[in-house]
């Protein structure tokens, strides 16, 4: 806010020749700023750094400012030689895995989400009042209170190491429900009307006037299911004991016990795991950032 | 509601059935039978289970492993709140300041959200490595002997670190998209009114600025009690020994670990009641909230 001071000064004073002087506030705001990113950029550059050099090296001097050349090498490491007993999880089965949770998580979700908003907000059901609560009280328990006996009830439907035991428990709760509702609501009522008119019905119109008309909301829901079912961990750890099913984030527990068994512990490899772990929903995140700053910070009031 | 709506009768149904259907097998149904075996002793082996009422809980809050994990939960979230409350707030007003490099700044300090607990905990096994950890060695620089995994208040201190780390930057997104809806209106007024740039600050930018620090306090509460989990677990690399654990963590021990199938229930019901609470809690306060805008 000092700026807006700085400006209005400024203006005023604009016959005078523009002196550059050193505004100690601003100063001091971009300090702070770098500070706070380094703070949050410095561990990846550690873990880039350590994957960089040989494994032998990290044991003897840690992580240093040398950049060696043993990426590629602990690259295909990471990605095609397995771990484990089975040998079945390389890196590449588990980004394959990966990208299965947080596209089906996403696309289940949403498909789910947004038929039961518009059956909610669009139509008059006798039970309207209390579909909604059965839906919404699902906003309250998280699920990580209810993990042992929803457990069980994957177990007993014989959905264990599969991706549908993976992907279904974890739609079941209602945020994006609760996103499209509040979105459907905004849309002005003019338009069913209009509809009603041309001689729309309702799947005409959802899917020839609402689906266009919410795409912004769909593409930011995407991005936070996404990232959201990409870095789901506890689920995955009981849901998949094949190794073949892990996925990158399941796999990290996998890593670190490996680090504690060996003699010549793999940081090469390991660390190169977790940045292609960190990578895919970081990416969408950065370049998705509008979307996924509005999706965010509409979708939870 | 909306007053216009389509009056066809099977299609919402259809529309709500896999929903409901999914909601009914995979949330209804095991919250119910959490609650039902939280009452119930299950035999070790297995072979069936006995009623016994209310013991599971009283056992519980006259255990006292199970009391002290409850205090350290509380002292962790806390502090987690408080801190990436805090660090969040300072850097969403700089960066709703600084005119040059806004964009960058933003784009560096929102990134880690993306980042998965599990694998920011990954992140704080490499920084607080035993022999050769960035942080280890800061700490060491300091005089203070830093043992992740060994020492109960270094291991607490790591988890801390990391989980904030972690937040920060979804309390920096709110706080900075709730700064710039502050009209410019309001701004230059307030830059008539009073010259001091701090005194600006707590008189108009934060009590504009509560509705959002309060919607926060509940999501960090509960990303503090629960989302930590991979945060802990692999920062205590699976084993928690004598090392500090959150409730959920404990939850996911004695129910898998221990096969103390009431003992877990009884622990889920509890953290149930607890969530239920805080959102009770938020929804009367919101209601009451005075709105400035």
């Amino acid at each position: 806010m000092s700026d807006i001071s700085a400006d209005t000064l400024a203006t005023d004073r604009s016959s005078a020749p523009p002196k550059r002087r050193i505004k100690w506030s601003t100063v001091v705001d971009h300090s702070v700023l770098i500070v706070g990113s380094l703070f949050m950029l410095l561990p990846l550059v550690v873990l880039i750094q350590m994957s960089s050099v040989p494994d032998v090296e990290v044991i003897k001097t840690g992580p240093s400012l040398q950049i060696g050349d043993q990426l590629d090498d602990n690259f295909n490491k990471a990605m095609f030689q397995a771990s484990g007993f089975s040998g079945e999880n390389t890196g590449t089965s588990m980004l394959i895995n990966s990208f299965i949770l947080g596209i089906g998580f996403a696309v289940g979700k949403i498909i789910i989400g947004m038929m039961a908003a518009y059956a909610i907000v669009y139509f008059r059901l006798r039970f309207a009042t209390l579909a909604f609560w059965i839906i919404f009280t699902t906003l309250l328990l998280p699920l990580e209170v209810r993990i042992l006996p929803s457990y069980e009830v994957v177990q007993s439907l014989g959905m264990l190491n599969t991706y549908q035991g993976l992907i279904v428990p974890l739609i079941a709760s209602a945020t994006a429900t609760f996103f499209f509702r509040q979105f459907f609501r905004s849309v002005p009522e003019e338009l069913v009307e209009a509809a009603r008119i041309d001689g729309a019905g309702p799947v005409k119109f959802f899917i020839d006037i609402l689906v266009p008309l919410s795409q912004t909301m769909i593409a930011a829901m995407f991005i936070i299911m996404f990232v959201f079912g990409w870095n789901q961990y506890l689920w995955p750890t009981m849901i998949t004991t094949d190794e073949d099913m892990f996925t990158l984030v399941r796999g990290i527990k996998q890593i670190t016990q490996d680090l504690e068994g060996t003699n010549i512990p793999e940081y090469g490899r390991a660390n190169l795991l977790a940045i292609i772990a960190i990578i895919p929903p970081v990416f969408v995140v950065i370049f998705f950032q509008s979307w996924f700053v509005k999706g965010l910070t509409e979708s939870d009031k | 509601m909306k007053r216009a709506g389509f009056t066809t009768a099977w299609l919402p149904i259809l529309l709500l059935v896999p929903q409901l259907i999914i909601i009914a097998v995979f949330f209804y149904w095991p919250a119910a039978h959490a609650i039902q075996s939280s009452f119930y002793l299950q035999d070790p082996f297995g072979f069936g289970s006995t009623f016994v009422g209310w013991e599971n809980y009283t056992h519980l809050f006259s255990n006292s492993e199970y009391l002290r994990i409850a205090g350290f939960t509380v002292i962790f979230t806390i502090l987690v709140t408080f801190l990436s409350l805090g660090l969040a707030l300072l850097l969403a007003v700089k960066a709703d300041k600084v005119i040059r490099g806004a964009h960058s700044y933003r784009t560096l300090l929102m990134w880690v959200y993306a980042v998965a607990p599990p694998v920011a905990g990954f992140i704080g096994l490499i920084m607080f490595d035993q022999s050769w950890g960035p942080l280890t060695e800061f700490a060491q620089m300091l005089g203070w002997d830093f043992t992740l995994g060994v020492t109960y208040f270094d291991t607490a201190t790591a988890m801390v670190v990391v989980s904030v780390w972690k937040q920060v930057p979804v309390n920096f997104i709110f706080f900075l998209s709730g700064l710039q809806s502050i009209p410019k209106s309001v701004r230059e007024a307030a830059l008539i009114d009073n010259r001091s740039a701090s005194g600006r600050f707590w008189d108009v930018t934060f009590p504009l600025l509560a509705p959002t620090a309060f919607f926060l306090l509940i999501i960090n509460i509960t990303y503090s009690l629960f989302d930590t989990f991979g945060v802990v677990d692999t920062l205590v690399k699976g084993e928690p020994g004598n090392n500090p654990m959150t409730l959920v963590y404990k939850v996911y021990v004695d129910g898998f670990r221990g096969n103390d199938l009431g003992g877990s229930s009884a622990q889920s019901v509890i953290l149930m009641v607890l969530v239920l609470a805080l959102t009770v809690f938020q929804f009367r306060m919101v209601e009451r909230r005075i709105h400035y805008t």
